[in-house]
């Protein structure tokens, strides 16, 4: 597979005049504040008001993270659709076609090459406005993809989660894919490359206690939720009201889960920086402060 | 506190009847002279045939109630009869002991061996001591310890996988059930010696592929293996509970779709009437398919252990994808 091959021209997207309109505005889910969707691209989906973290589109995250906003998307393997012919009180298959429509991708994982701080790398994302980014055999395919791009190039690979966990229309091959994907950034991490995995709003179920979970180093975005099993199912479980801060990003890096917890604002300088210091090893910077010591001793 | 031991499965009904009818003839026939042997031949004759019948085309929801029945032998029976010197150990060497997550070493026909299973309690005592077989985040850790431990000494891992799912609670959160189970899952992955896992009884989501990323994948007949429980899955995309039945068609978990999915390397059978109607045939069963399978698997190399591991999960669903893209 030649990786030229694999390079898919980002799409030019055609915005349907009603989008715009509902788009104008936007409420924020935390202060119930309007806010002009204009203001709010500039601060990445950010609210001016209480500082909530709005969940990122998929573009506008790559968009973010990648030097200049410059990035190219992997061509993934087409995946047969529904291997179990799930139907509950919809067919799945009429459920992927109405978000294949809506998002316009074929499924809830996007893969992209580029620089982050000037180091090439590869970033599998899950779209959580896709099934809630659910994690299925294609979802699966996805970062067993990136981790082989990772290995191939000696690059390093980031995978960013926005998902609720696996897919319940794939079933057990869902609950599979927590196996593959962990074999495969496991591979990375065996070839002696970094995998940083970013954690945005939710990481949950199948997601977080796979590959999610499995990076030499975590970045929560600020106040997302991570977790093993979700709100209502512990509540239920237990019979009582959760605490204030339960499974946010926060609650996590004070349990020893997460390295470190950023404003989205911060996400990418955090992120190139730490790329940096994993993959240039002898930078310049180091050398002086070293003769600086070596004065001072 | 009822005793569940004596449940009876509505399709196993008639089988009870039966067998009702064969107690009390011969409690009869001690109080008289009367000659019964020609009525119990002509009973026990029919209670074959019922059993056959009743079993013969079970439903995925019968078999979601066959693997979840209290009589079914558990991951503790299995090591009391097919594990000799088994020597318990405890702890995950970082917080606590989970009761749950059954280890220890012992010797499999002769070979020294790692044991790692849950185990779900018998009674109301046991149940609540293993926490209805339901894991937390030291057991999990527990379990990585126990495949360090084998990997050191080069001794194999069978693991009896039965679990309703790794146990959702505020402590399981706080210390961190997520990455506990993922890295159980790594550590399976990278072990380099022989891992062998049975699913028993449930094999329930991330509790149970915690334990069950292994070089064979075997299943009973009548268990189950699913990303989700029939009824939590009714629940969420039935918005009913009672929606389960449907649920458990529509996963696809029994033993039969997996192997026909390619998830699982071989089912092994049950005795006529289920694991919980002959425990002893039962374990018999299992000893037999996991000796065959850990004589397959003893002259590989430990690189090639660690190498077909991954390679068998990395194509898992692949093969399955051309065959729908040819056909």
């Amino acid at each position: 597979m030649n990786w030229l091959s694999d390079f898919v021209r980002p799409k030019v997207k055609k915005t349907a005049q009603k989008e715009i309109a509902d788009d104008l505005w936007l409420k924020c889910p935390n202060c119930g504040k309007l806010l002009f969707t204009k203001e709010l691209k500039k601060t990445w989906y950010v609210c001016p008001e209480c500082d909530y973290h709005l969940r990122l589109y998929m573009d506008k995250r790559l968009k973010m993270l990648f030097d200049n906003g410059v990035y190219s998307e992997v061509a993934l393997k087409l995946i047969p659709d529904d291997p179990l012919k799930f139907k509950d009180s919809k067919k799945y298959t009429d459920r992927l076609r109405t978000y294949r429509k809506t998002t316009n991708r074929n499924d809830a994982i996007v893969v992209a090459r580029g620089n982050v701080g000037g180091v090439k790398c590869v970033i599998a994302a899950l779209d959580f406005a896709f099934m809630g980014g659910s994690m299925g055999m294609a979802v699966g395919e996805g970062v067993v993809k990136a981790s082989e791009i990772a290995v191939k190039n000696k690059i390093p690979l980031i995978t960013v989660a926005s998902s609720g966990g696996a897919r319940m229309q794939e079933g057990i091959l869902s609950l599979m894919q927590m196996a593959r994907t962990a074999s495969a950034v496991n591979n990375v991490k065996e070839n002696g490359l970094p995998f940083i995995s970013i954690m945005a709003d939710p990481t949950t179920g199948g997601v977080s206690a796979s590959f999610a979970m499995l990076g030499d180093i975590h970045i929560a975005e600020k106040g997302c939720l991570i977790g093993f099993a979700g709100p209502r199912v512990i509540e239920q479980t237990i019979r009582e009201k959760l605490p204030e801060g339960f499974q946010r990003a926060e609650y996590l890096r004070e349990h020893g889960m997460v390295d470190v917890v950023v404003h989205r604002s911060e996400m990418k300088n955090t992120l190139a920086t730490i790329l940096q210091i994993l993959t240039d090893k002898r930078a310049t910077t180091f050398e002086t402060k070293g003769e600086k010591n070596k004065k001072s001793a | 506190m009822s005793d569940d031991t004596n449940v009876v499965l509505d399709f196993e009904r008639k089988i009870v009847e039966i067998e009702d009818r064969i107690k009390t003839v011969t409690a009869l026939a001690k109080d008289s002279d009367v000659n019964i042997d020609k009525e119990l031949n002509r009973l026990q004759l029919k209670l074959e045939r019922q059993i056959k019948l009743s079993y013969a085309n079970l439903t995925p929801w019968q078999r979601v109630q066959i693997a979840r029945h209290p009589k079914r032998p558990q991951c503790l029976d299995y090591v009391k009869a097919l594990i000799d010197d088994f020597v318990p150990l405890c702890g995950d060497r970082v917080f606590a002991d989970d009761p749950t997550m059954v280890g220890g070493i012992g010797r499999y026909h002769g070979i020294s061996v790692v044991v790692i299973g849950q185990e779900k309690g018998v009674d109301l005592e046991t149940r609540v001591k293993y926490n209805f077989g339901m894991a937390k985040p030291e057991g999990y850790r527990k379990a990585q310890r126990l495949m360090d431990l084998a990997d050191k000494f080069n001794m194999p891992i069978i693991c009896f996988v039965d679990t309703d799912g790794a146990y959702p609670g505020i402590e399981s959160e706080a210390r961190g059930q997520a990455e506990a189970i993922a890295s159980s899952i790594q550590k399976c992955l990278t072990v380099s010696v022989p891992l062998i896992s049975v699913i028993i009884g449930m094999g329930g989501s991330g509790g149970a592929i915690a334990i069950a990323t292994a070089n064979r994948i075997l299943m009973m007949e009548n268990a189950i293996y699913s990303v989700i429980s029939p009824e939590g899955c009714a629940s969420i995309l039935w918005r009913s509970a009672d929606k389960a039945k449907d649920a458990a068609e529509a996963l696809k978990l029994t033993a039969q779709d997996l192997k026909h999915l390619e998830v699982i390397d071989e089912i092994i059978n049950e005795p006529i009437g289920g694991a919980h109607r002959d425990t002893v045939a039962a374990i018999e069963k299992v000893d037999e398919a996991v000796y065959r399978h850990l004589q397959e698997l003893l002259p590989l190399s430990r690189e090639e252990l660690k190498k077909q591991r991954n390679q068998k999960i990395l194509e898992m669903g692949r093969r399955l994808e051309t065959e729908s893209v040819e056909g």
